[in-house]
């Protein structure tokens, strides 16, 4: 179970998060929801340890990332974590093979001459096959986004966060990924965050959605429930519509702190 | 009128003096948990094998080649300074080699190898860093620090010393060219003007200080790639910073550095 309570995160003087209580049962899949810059990947960093919160607490089995002190205990919490980002992060200078198994070395007791076999394995729940030796440039969007999946379920993680899975890639693929999504929490039986803007993926992939805003979660409910709500924000949002209360809220926070937002963006990189 | 452009000079000049003392803290942080990592956990052999090959290989014709001339240059102007004086070009030898040995071998060995393998490092490590590379290495288990920088710096100081040592015997093969060549000093001659006056001190002098430059060089290349931020933009901009930090403060560190050297008897 993955518990966030009362999570706030500052870079400098820009507030990204503030206040998250969220909580994540084992063996379903939260989908985060939310514009640009509402902070749904740092939220997602903060669980892995990626960013410590400046307050608040994420709490993982009883295990509370921040609190974490020795390295056993940091491996210990990283090893629960399987993560996808955004745009694959794959290390270009290795192949596919490496590449997947590069955790296992850090995160596993699994001895090399097993690791040829955990990417074959790993590359089949993904769908992919024969591209071991490939360099991930390889490779396609869609096939990269795959090595990425494969390489973050590689050391059998209890927990995938998903940084926007689907972004970038066309409607066909990003349904591949969605149902790649379903596939893996069936098989692997894992619990998981999936971060996205994409709406038709959030109600496909998320057993409960929560929605952010302005760093805070403004609902958290099952996707009919967000299908029926009435809440303003919310509908604006699913709906995808220019015109309502966040478009008005985006107008004021760029007059009154004009050229901050990319700066935000690039300090939520970090 | 006078007052906003004082006001935004001042301001400026503040902006930066700010900048230059977060970069100077966030830098040392970096070295603190460099070394830190150095004994906390294993150190990636591996990596640091590679870098090393990659840094070497890269460098070493630049450097030679650098030297080569370098030494050239040194006896063709000691040697006409000399005719000009004493009508016959003397102590040629020892002027090159000890111009190169305690000086410029280490000097510009460190200043090419920042503007080759120096800048590589900044733009692979920035690359990495805005595409979230470092990050994943992160949640794969294993820290950045421990597998991109220790190797890195690790290859610097194994690789550097043994790059200056080639670039002093072509700075001096250089020498001797020119003094055979153009001044036509017999061969004996040039060598005992060297070995004849110089001494371990003097080589120790140069060889200890290419250990400063490589911790510094390959220290700065590294921070300035981990902290990389927007873009294909900012990985060019990592790399410039890079290789200018680099550069002016291998010049600036060795002065203190010889007068250190020189206050402890090791001229």
């Amino acid at each position: 179970m993955i518990e966030a309570i009362g999570v706030v995160k500052r870079f400098g003087p820009r507030t990204i998060l503030r206040g998250i209580d969220l909580k994540v049962e084992t063996g379903e899949t939260l989908a985060i929801i939310g514009g640009s810059g509402c902070g749904k990947s740092t939220f997602l960093k903060c669980v892995i340890g990626l960013h410590a919160p400046t307050e608040g607490r994420v709490v993982v089995d009883g295990l509370d990332v921040t609190k974490l002190k020795t390295e056993a205990e940091i491996a210990d919490y990283r090893r629960r974590f399987g993560y996808l980002f955004q745009e694959g992060a794959l290390f270009d200078s290795m192949t596919v093979a490496e590449n997947i198994c590069f955790g296992l070395k850090y995160l596993t007791d699994v001895p090399p001459s097993q690791y040829r076999k955990i990417a074959s394995d790993s590359l089949a729940l993904v769908g992919l096959k024969d591209v071991e030796d490939f360099k991930p440039s390889e490779l396609s969007g869609g096939m990269k986004k795959r090595v990425a999946l494969a390489r973050a379920i590689a050391a059998r993680p209890q927990y995938i966060l998903y940084d926007e899975p689907t972004t970038g890639l066309d409607p066909i693929m990003s349904d591949v990924i969605n149902d790649l999504i379903l596939d893996l929490q069936k098989q692997l039986k894992v619990t998981a965050i999936v971060v996205t803007h994409d709406m038709k993926s959030a109600y496909k992939v998320g057993t409960r959605i929560a929605m952010f805003h302005e760093g805070r979660a403004l609902m958290t409910g099952t996707p009919q429930e967000f299908k029926t709500t009435d809440n303003p924000y919310v509908r604006q949002f699913v709906d995808g519509l220019s015109q309502g209360p966040i478009k008005m809220k985006l107008k004021e926070f760029e007059a009154d702190d004009s050229g901050a937002a990319p700066a935000a963006k690039a300090q939520g990189k970090r | 009128m006078g007052g906003a452009v004082t006001e935004s000079l001042f301001g400026g000049f503040g902006a930066w003096i700010l900048e230059l003392s977060e970069d100077m803290g966030q830098f040392v942080f970096l070295v603190r948990s460099t070394f830190q990592w150095m004994w906390r956990a294993p150190i990636e052999w591996r990596q640091t094998l590679i870098q090393m090959a990659r840094i070497g290989v890269e460098s070493l014709p630049v450097t030679a080649m650098t030297m080569f001339f370098t030494g050239m240059v040194l006896a063709l102007q000691s040697g006409a300074t000399s005719k000009h004086f004493f009508n016959t070009p003397l102590f040629v030898g020892t002027v090159v080699a000890f111009s190169i040995v305690m000086e410029l071998g280490p000097v510009l060995t460190a200043i090419v190898v920042a503007g080759r393998a120096g800048a590589a490092i900044a733009a692979e490590l920035g690359t990495m860093k805005v595409t979230e590379q470092i990050d994943a290495l992160y949640t794969l288990g294993t820290d950045p620090v421990r597998y991109l920088i220790i190797p890195r710096v690790l290859a610097f100081l194994f690789v550097l010393p043994f790059l200056t040592v080639i670039s002093d015997f072509t700075g001096i093969l250089g020498g001797y060219f020119v003094s055979r060549v153009k001044y036509d000093i017999p061969g004996i001659t040039y060598w005992h003007d060297i070995v004849d006056n110089m001494q371990i001190r003097h080589f120790v002098h140069g060889y200890i200080k290419t250990y400063i430059f490589a911790f510094l060089v390959s220290m700065i290349s590294c921070y300035r790639g981990v902290t990389t931020r927007g873009g294909a933009e900012g990985v060019g901009k990592s790399t410039t910073r890079a290789v200018v930090e680099s550069m002016v403060l291998i010049l600036v560190v060795d002065y203190f550095a010889t007068a250190l050297l020189n206050a402890m008897g090791i001229t």
